[in-house]
């Protein structure tokens, strides 16, 4: 579904991406594993059209995405900061966002409310704390039912109550069949979700393998433990 | 595109600032045009303010609600949205809302003073001047992605063209007074927005004689219908030119 191809992407002298190349395909959810500066964010913002890459080039759908937009309409996005204009209330971002989507598909509103965002629809956005704007992140990813989601530390920073609602949702919309991208320095978090992994470092994709081939190789259960392994492995 | 107007549209209209900005200036033209009792002197009192303030509050209003509005802009750059018309509604949104408060501000009073050539005239060249300095505005913003110096860089700006630019003619003059520069003045006016909207102004005023040859040649320039078009479509380039390279440079922007 979503295909790379040789992604560089730097800014000033600094490499965030070095010719990246990955495939990632319908029904699967990847975990994008890497320390704190090696490329997860950056590799994202490319896919979203965001940051624009030097060199290389991302397909969705077979179709490059660097002359178009449209296709930004099947991924629903949840970025690792929440950031949105602080004087409207979250009833006006919910009301906003439907209105620039305009879609006609019935929306899914679980989020909003297993999250119990309806009672704080008349709080400002600039008064909500971070685990709030983060649930907010979350509702508006899943609100437009798209094929593909995107994201970036979902679990930071919400507490476990909510971390598990949200855990079940990507679940089954998993099982529905879509796509799902997650970045996460918090292996054992998602161990039971993910059936892919990527691994990258410095901005270099380390390897992208199958779970179950992964814990076959390593001969480890955890998923936290099967990388450690492999890169150990790989630094001998 | 229209939504995201009406969006921008509603937030600045709301906001304090630019309700303050639209009283001042109704209040600064009711209180000149009753001062003075010939109304042409009202007029060129106030063109005087349109001058300075107009710019300036464009100018440094724009650039501000850009670097605030960094996180809605990243908002919607990750919707199903065209980069280059997220841009364009900002660019019409400021420059629409901008206008209104001008022609609010100050067009109403000189429709009900000085309602004939030179009050329209006053009326397009603010509205105008509204315009482009939202488009070098955004410019501005587009480039610097660090809000201070952004800020600065709009102050500058507003210097260079309201005075260093008038400075530099001077000199100029003074150097080349030897040499017959009156025609080159046109095209060197040509240059500042601000020089341009002042020139064609003054020159409805009847009071070029007093701006001795230089005077009469623009007079005769711009006096004519040729010489008006002119004007004011170097004043449309004036929103073209910024408004092209500053959406050019957002389409390729890393956000």
């Amino acid at each position: 579904m979503i295909i790379a191809n040789n992604l560089t992407k730097s800014y000033g002298k600094l490499i965030a991406l070095d010719n990246i190349s990955v495939n990632c395909k319908k029904g699967e959810c990847i975990i994008l594993i890497g320390p704190n500066g090696s490329g997860k964010t950056t590799l994202i913002k490319c896919i979203l059209g965001m940051a624009i890459a030097d060199s290389g080039f991302i397909t969705f759908n077979n179709k490059n995405i660097s002359k178009d937009w449209a296709y930004r309409a099947a991924i629903g996005y949840m970025p690792q900061i929440g950031k949105y204009p602080e004087h409207m209330t979250i009833g006006q971002v919910l009301t906003m966002m439907k209105d620039i989507r305009n879609t006609d598909q019935p929306l899914d509103e679980d989020l909003i409310k297993s999250f119990k965002l309806d009672s704080l629809l008349n709080k400002r956005m600039g008064t909500l704390s971070g685990g709030t704007t983060q649930k907010v992140s979350a509702a508006l990813a899943f609100l437009f039912n798209p094929a593909v989601l995107i994201l970036d530390e979902p679990t930071a920073g919400l507490d476990p109550i909510a971390s598990e609602i949200l855990k079940e949702k990507i679940l089954a919309e998993k099982d529905n069949g879509k796509l799902i991208l997650v970045t996460s320095h918090i292996l054992s978090d998602l161990d039971d979700l993910v059936t892919e992994v990527i691994y990258m470092q410095e901005g270099k994709l380390c390897f992208h393998q199958s779970i179950d081939k992964l814990r076959e190789e390593t001969g480890e259960e955890k998923l936290a433990k099967a990388i450690a392994t492999v890169m150990l492995e790989k630094a001998n | 595109m229209k939504k995201i107007v009406k969006y921008i549209m509603t937030d600045i209209l709301r906001s304090i600032i630019m309700i303050i900005y639209t009283i001042v200036l109704l209040a600064t033209s009711f209180t000149l045009f009753s001062l003075e009792d010939n109304a042409n002197k009202g007029l060129l009192s106030l063109l005087n303010i349109i001058l300075i303030i107009v710019p300036l509050f464009s100018l440094l209003f724009s650039t501000i609600y850009i670097y605030n509005s960094a996180e809605f802009i990243e908002l919607l750059v990750s919707q199903p949205l065209q980069r280059k018309s997220i841009w364009q509604s900002f660019s019409i949104g400021l420059a629409i809302s901008l206008s209104l408060a001008f022609i609010i501000g100050i067009g109403l009073p000189v429709l009900i003073f000085q309602f004939n050539t030179i009050g329209l005239i006053l009326i397009i060249v603010g509205t105008l001047l509204s315009i482009i300095f939202v488009a070098i505005a955004l410019w501005a913003a587009v480039q610097i992605r660090d809000k201070a110096k952004g800020i600065g860089m709009a102050i500058l700006l507003w210097m260079y063209f309201s005075l260093l630019f008038d400075g530099f003619v001077l000199f100029l003059l003074f150097q080349f007074a030897d040499y017959p520069l009156e025609k080159p003045m046109i095209l060197v006016s040509a240059l500042n927005p601000i020089d341009l909207g002042r020139v064609l102004i003054l020159l409805q005023l009847d009071i070029s004689a007093m701006m001795g040859y230089t005077g009469a040649i623009f007079k005769d320039f711009f006096g004519t219908m040729l010489g008006l078009s002119i004007a004011f479509i170097t004043l449309l380039v004036w929103v073209l030119i910024p408004l092209y390279f500053s959406t050019r440079k957002f389409i390729r922007k890393d956000l």
